[in-house]
């Protein structure tokens, strides 16, 4: 095989990017006493006024991609604590309007855990069901919308299998009722187009790491017209015109501005690549039988590709796989396989669910890389089945279901 | 997964050299064979054991065994060490094969003591059909 190639293969972009040369640069530019490093908040000084002006710079890079305000953007530490920052935020704020939220059974952890913490604050969530193909379509938003219903939260690219929401139709929705809609779109930057000035989306959560930038940043959209109000979750000087206390990391902000400038130049060329290794990719996996793209195949971005092998099961398939770096949708971390939750929302029997793998390709992904995989790939599942006597049974033309298994 | 280098070694080796470590089938209505299977495609694991013996008077040797396994890596893992110890015992001496040896020969993790459990239920099992056909 290819010799020339640097193993293990990152196949796992949709978990985290390696940081751009370029934003690596930029950062660095912002640590120590010859570069800019000081405190943005400093008012008394060059030191900060200079930090203030990069912090400002990157704020308007960050509100460029996504076509809002720059006024419009609050730095957090990440995505999880722009969902947090937005889901309690609007909670508190208006719960005299109501207590009842709506969001989906796919979300991120960093949606639904503060949806739990809202439940035993009193708060009532309605988790909605998606359909086969992985997508939350308005209609479902529709029919569970209340009287008291104050937040819908849906996200926008699927983290595990890379479907693409209709934000428009849930966001028109929410906009005619009254409702105020936040969406997860941790995936979404450099991926996709988003244009914050038309779609009818009141808060947008982002995260640097995902999009090559650096991690421990993130950023929440809050719209101004309409105006939309949040209750602060982190108190202490007021930054962020209040909405998010804490000095300002300026060497992650200018890293997350660098990363969204370079994805706003570069998403064409990044998209076209891209899609060319996942159509390669596609093709020569689909020869393999019997295997299932999880997610809508007509309605997902390109750099995601989820697959359930039948008859094999994910955690030995990932350790056949040790030379390249994937997700399974699996957790084989305790007694109980817990196949993982999205999967199971889309219907899927628990050992397909168990048997897939997330392949997530990104901006420095080669051919040779997408090549070397694709035969990783064949020799694993040709050697896992032949050691699988579901798979002897399949030949066999056993039907799987009517075997009267021994569960332990 | 932090799973000791016994492990992962069986596993490697199995996948790599099937054919070497008995990964593979007999007939089971042969009256010297005993096949046992065990687990649940819904619980993440299934084992198929068997095993072929030989009679001498009332003493049974397991001659050759196969086995099939479909689980994470501890599981397959598992399975092969549990046919290595099995070749050449007889059935009395493969009756007293417990999990914990499979645990201790492999290092296993505490979260996976249960492909051990698996393991000697199947030959159990194995040992039980071909019991029956004699």
């Amino acid at each position: 095989m290819s010799s020339n190639i640097n193993l293990p293969i990152y196949m796992d972009y949709a978990s985290t990017t390696p940081v751009d040369p370029r934003v690596a640069k930029k950062i660095s530019d912002h640590l120590t006493l010859d570069g800019n490093f000081g405190n943005p908040a400093s008012r008394s000084h060059k030191f900060g006024w200079k930090a203030e002006e990069a912090v400002e710079e990157a704020r308007s890079h960050v509100a460029n991609l996504v076509n809002c305000d720059p006024r419009e953007i609050v730095w957090t530490s990440g995505a999880t604590e722009a969902d947090n920052l937005a889901i309690k935020g609007i909670a508190n704020f208006y719960q005299k309007n109501g207590k009842h939220i709506i969001t989906s059974k796919i979300e991120h952890k960093a949606v639904l855990d503060p949806c739990r913490q809202l439940e035993r604050d009193g708060f009532e969530v309605t988790y909605l069901e998606p359909n086969e193909g992985g997508l939350i379509s308005p209609e479902a938003v529709l029919n569970a919308i209340r009287e008291d219903t104050v937040l819908i939260s849906i996200m926008h690219i699927n983290n595990e299998l890379g479907t693409i929401n209709d934000l428009n139709g849930i966001g028109k929705i929410a906009r005619e009722k009254g409702i105020f809609f936040h969406v997860d779109a941790a995936q979404s930057t450099g991926k996709i187009d988003i244009d914050l000035s038309s779609l009818p989306v009141d808060l947008m959560s982002f995260s640097a790491h995902k999009t090559y930038g650096p991690k421990g940043i993130g950023a929440l959209f809050v719209r101004r017209k309409p105006r939309v109000r949040i209750e602060a979750q982190i108190h202490g000087g007021g930054h962020e015109r209040g909405m998010r206390s804490g000095t300002l990391p300026t060497h992650q902000i200018v890293g997350m501005g660098e990363a969204f400038r370079i994805a706003k130049e570069e998403m064409d060329n990044d998209k076209k690549r891209i899609q060319s290794l996942h159509d390669k990719f596609y093709e020569s996996i689909s020869n393999i039988e019997e295997i299932y793209i999880n997610g809508d195949i007509e309605n997902k971005v390109s750099n995601i590709l989820n697959i359930s092998f039948a008859y094999v099961e994910g955690e030995s398939l990932i350790m056949a796989l040790k030379d390249i770096a994937v997700s399974s949708g699996s957790a084989c971390t305790s007694a109980s396989l817990e196949p993982s939750y999205v999967l199971r929302a889309l219907g899927r029997k628990d050992e397909l669910a168990s048997s897939s793998i997330r392949f997530s390709f990104g901006r420095f992904t080669t051919e040779e890389d997408v090549d070397y995989t694709l035969t990783l790939i064949n020799h694993a599942v040709d050697r896992l089945r032949e050691l699988s006597p579901l798979w002897e049974m399949y030949l066999d033309g056993i039907d799987l279901d009517t075997v009267d298994w021994q569960t332990h | 997964m932090a799973y000791s280098k016994k492990v992962v070694d069986k596993f490697e080796n199995t996948i790599n050299e099937p054919a070497k470590y008995n990964v593979g089938r007999f007939d089971p209505k042969e009256m010297n064979v005993g096949t046992g299977m065990v687990g649940a495609p819904a619980c993440g694991d299934v084992m198929k054991l068997q095993i072929k013996c030989e009679s001498k008077g009332n003493t049974h040797v397991i001659k050759d065994v196969k086995f099939k396994t479909y689980g994470c890596g501890s599981a397959i893992a598992s399975s092969s060490e549990l046919v290595e110890m099995l070749i050449g015992k007889t059935l009395e001496e493969a009756k007293e094969i417990k999990n914990i040896d499979i645990v201790e020969a492999l290092e296993l993790p505490p979260i996976k003591i249960h492909c051990s459990v698996l393991a000697e239920d199947s030959i159990k099992q194995a040992i039980e059909d071909y019991e029956q056909k004699q």
